[in-house]
């Protein structure tokens, strides 16, 4: 049953002998201890695991870790480099936006493929782009401006 | 017997403290001043449960450190879950020992090395443990400032502290700082003392706003919640679950799961689970267990709970009573009747209860998402019967609880598996079970009379309460024949809630906000009086006065009679020892019946806010949570089955939601701090249903106020 399956994880060439039918969700938290790619709910409903896959923002819990061979993965964990935070990290940091912090890698996994396509989105692309990632706590306002504040960022222009 | 045992047992123990004995304590944390102290009123316990109240330590705790090299630890049993006391709690510390807030550190919710704690709820961290908190603190201080008194050789009253260095007022070089103090020490004090009346003023740090300080932890993805954690050997575990509550398990046939790679099938009594190293081999295993069940179930649902409840033979009791009510009939002009319906509503939080526990010789560590951790060890003690000061619960950051990680049954069972499989054990609920096993907001009845003379002052008000909590039901408006009646559960009687019920954010206000603010608004449409001005002229109350006047003030509210087509809602409430009003501007679409929440407003006045920026951020998380219960949260269920389990078919708020925001933070500074996490969610239903009402004329009286709902009450137009 197990294969080895390689692919980019984080900006390293990684391969695991693996069962590639497993979740990308479970393999990225056991096999390879990211654990800031959270289960919320296990179905696609909430976006807690969201990572990058080729830059797009997918749902790591509705992936089999064989769908992800050959690619390029990012999880919360790739994005900050030499210990300087991205700058959707930072600006979640500046506008205070989040609360009990859960929700929080996945929104901003899914922040950073948004404006990777999108690089100044309006407020209206944002909410639509966001729509589907879940906070209980209500940290919307203050992750709305986060993300226009990275875009700013990313674009130069601040 | 059972209980008797456990009596014996804690009979035993009874002479020592519980939790970890004060040697073994230094010997973990090294030298330094400790201040000891009993975070809670002896008056408090009269209201626990048996089992907690005879579990409480018997001796003081460690509470506060300052340690060697100058830093001070508060060792506090509250936990940290989105509400931010993990950066409050400090700035107070900071404050009381003139220390930089950044030296201020956190251990939080660790039974072995904090004080008792009842739970994280009620909006009690920073009103009711701040206190004593600031009382240790300043014992600490007066110990610093004796010692350097001594060093220095000069008087207490010639020193003064900055920044955790004690300094001679009149010789600046001659000076000493805590580090210094503290080096090679090992002092112990008491405190047995209330906390005195504080200057609310004078501080430093309280008062200002500062960012959360797990921030860059939480969007690193370096922050720890239990389900992160790991230990060599570890398994996860899931455990086979009844299809409905009330379900007995009649038989089981576990070879299929048996079959599935790494897979073992452990049982005890009920308790069946499958372990395996790997979670989805966990997920397809547990999925391979057949079992079936006999039914005995409440024959009711979501739709009947409320006839129900009015129907069931309940307690009565009258919660408060002024004048006569008939005498205030009598002067009534109008008289008004309506009955008002809040479902049963799960919590939800992102993060699902979970543990992880290890037996390691004879002593059970279970870290757990918890709201309530010496709850949960004294859950373990009781039903593994293990000795308290063998059980240890730690509580990593928690992922949300919103009232719903008060009871920690997920703990429990990991525990329990932890024992009979002798391995680390990984129990993290999936979102079915988490809905499942909630313990849910309780679905509630309010039946209201009341009556306004023709003037529109209110003359008469007769409030009743059917199975949902008081908080929050009182009159508010200044009525001179008014009472409160609540029908509840009667002792014997067999239970009315179907369900499992328990606090929801704002426990029971959000019930009684919603139908006393409908009530009022429809007595001042009825009136023809402008909402603002009949409830300015039905308050007497200045506190709720003066938030009115905030809120109006911050949307800009220009008077007009409802309705008006403006589609601008009012309502105001208190929580938690805090005032707070909300104004709101909404859509309807009238021929979907959809509610666009345009903008809401809101002022709070929760006396001394330590944290500015902090309590913002809970009034913007009301808010917005508010919505979820005002347009579309409500558990579909039929007897013991609840049938929305996913976020699928259990909305809540999204971010197209999001409406325009305003929140304005009274001053008080003279006033003790009061609660902040909770008060602003209360008046979202109210303050939806009025703008309705406003913008339609629609008066909704259930929620949630749903498309079909909204459609229906346009009909009655």
């Amino acid at each position: 049953m197990e294969e080895t399956i390689k692919f980019q994880l984080n900006g390293k060439k990684t391969e695991a002998l693996i069962d590639p039918t497993q979740t990308l969700l479970w393999v990225l938290r056991n096999h390879f201890g990211l654990t800031g790619t959270k289960f919320g709910c296990g179905m696609g409903f909430c976006g807690s695991c969201t990572v990058l896959i080729d830059n797009e923002p997918v749902r790591s819990c509705q992936l089999s870790v064989g769908e992800a061979a050959g690619k390029n993965v990012v999880t919360i964990e790739g994005l900050a480099t030499n210990g300087k935070l991205h700058p959707v990290q930072k600006a979640f940091v500046e506008h205070d936006a989040l609360q009990c912090g859960f929700c929080t890698p996945g929104m901003i996994m899914n922040a950073t493929g948004l404006l990777l396509k999108n690089p100044s989105p309006s407020t209206l692309e944002i909410n639509n782009g966001m729509e589907n990632n879940l906070c209980r706590c209500g940290a919307h306002l203050r992750i709305i401006e986060a993300v226009q504040t990275a875009s700013k960022e990313m674009k130069g222009g601040k | 017997m059972k209980e008797e045992q456990i009596k014996n047992q804690d009979h035993q123990h009874n002479d020592k403290p519980h939790g970890m004995e004060r040697r073994d304590f230094f010997k973990i944390l090294g030298g330094g001043i400790f201040i000891f102290f009993r975070p809670w009123k002896a008056i408090d316990l009269f209201g626990l449960p048996a089992e907690q109240g005879r579990s409480l330590p018997k001796d003081y705790n460690a509470f506060l450190r300052i340690a060697e090299d100058g830093t001070v630890t508060c060792f506090t049993g509250k936990i940290e879950m989105g509400q931010g006391i993990i950066t409050s709690l400090p700035q107070m510390m900071a404050d009381e020992l003139n220390v930089p807030v950044e030296k201020v550190k956190m251990v939080m919710g660790d039974t072995d090395l904090c004080p008792y704690d009842q739970g994280t709820w009620g909006s009690m961290s920073t009103r009711v443990f701040g206190p004593y908190m600031r009382a240790a603190a300043a014992e600490a201080r007066g110990v610093l400032v004796d010692l350097a008194s001594t060093q220095l050789g000069v008087p207490v009253s010639q020193l003064e502290i900055r920044d955790g260095i004690i300094t001679d007022t009149k010789n600046p070089k001659n000076s000493v700082s805590y580090a210094q103090l503290t080096k090679g020490k090992k002092i112990e004090k008491f405190l047995d003392v209330k906390p005195a009346v504080e200057d609310y003023t004078k501080f430093t740090y309280v008062g200002k706003s500062y960012k959360r300080s797990d921030a860059v932890l939480k969007v690193t993805g370096e922050a720890k919640y239990t389900g992160d954690l790991t230990l060599p050997g570890m398994v996860f575990a899931r455990i086979l679950r009844p299809p409905s509550h009330g379900a007995k398990l009649t038989s089981v046939d576990y070879s299929g799961a048996e079959k599935i790679t790494g897979t073992k099938v452990v049982r005890e009594g009920d308790l069946i689970a499958v372990i395996n190293e790997n979670r989805d081999k966990a997920d397809e295993a547990i999925a391979k267990i057949k079992a079936e069940y006999s039914f005995n179930e409440l024959p009711v649902n979501d739709k009947t709970i409320f006839e129900w409840m009015l129907k069931a033979d309940s307690s009565v009791k009258v919660l408060r009573s002024n004048g006569d009510l008939e005498t205030g009939r009598k002067l009534s002009d109008k008289v008004f009747e309506s009955e008002f319906h809040d479902p049963y509503l799960a919590h939800t939080a992102i993060e699902t209860h979970t543990a992880f526990a290890r037996l390691e010789g004879d002593k059970m560590t279970v870290w757990a998402s918890t709201q309530s951790p010496f709850g949960l060890r004294d859950d373990i003690v009781r039903e593994l019967r293990f000795p308290a000061e063998k059980v240890r619960v730690i509580t990593p950051f928690v992922g949300g609880g919103f009232g719903g990680k008060g009871e920690s049954q997920q703990g429990i069972e990991a525990a329990k598996l932890a024992k009979l499989t002798g391995k680390p054990v990984m129990l993290a609920w999936t979102r079915d079970e988490e809905f499942f096993y909630d313990t849910f907001h309780p679905a509630g009845v309010v039946k209201i009379k009341s009556g306004i003379d023709k003037s529109g002052l209110i003359k008469f008000w007769d409030y009743n309460l059917y199975y949902s909590g008081s908080r929050g039901s009182d009159t508010l408006y200044d009525v001179p024949n008014s009472k409160t009646t609540h029908y509840d559960q009667k002792n014997g009687a067999s239970p009315v809630h179907p369900l499992a019920t328990g606090a929801w954010r704002a426990p029971n206000n959000n019930t009684n906000t919603f139908a006393r603010e409908s009530q009022i608004d429809i007595m001042a449409a009825a009136a023809g009086i402008d909402p603002l001005e009949f409830r300015l002229k039905n308050l007497k109350d200045e506190n709720l006065i003066a938030c009115l006047k905030a809120v109006a003030d911050k949307f800009g509210y220009v008077a007009g009679k409802s309705p008006s087509g403006r589609g601008i809602g009012i309502a105001l409430g208190s929580d938690a020892g805090a005032w707070v009003a909300h104004m709101a501007e909404v859509k309807v679409d009238k021929n979907s019946g959809k509610v666009q929440v345009v903008r809401i407003a809101c002022a709070q006045n929760m006396g001394l806010c330590v944290n500015p920026e902090g309590a913002t951020i809970q009034m913007e998380g009301c808010i917005m949570m508010g919505l979820g219960y005002t347009l579309t949260e409500e558990v579909l269920f039929e007897g013991g089955n609840i049938q929305n389990r996913g976020f699928d078919s259990y909305t809540i708020p999204h971010f197209s939601w999001l409406p325009k925001i305003d929140t304005v933070i009274l001053e008080r500074k003279d006033k003790p701090p009061q609660g902040g996490g909770e008060p602003a969610i209360i008046g979202i239903g109210a303050v939806v249903a009025n703008a309705i009402f406003n913008a339609t004329g629609a008066r909704l009286f259930r929620l949630p106020m749903t498309p079909a709902r909204v459609l229906e009450a346009l009909k009655k137009v």
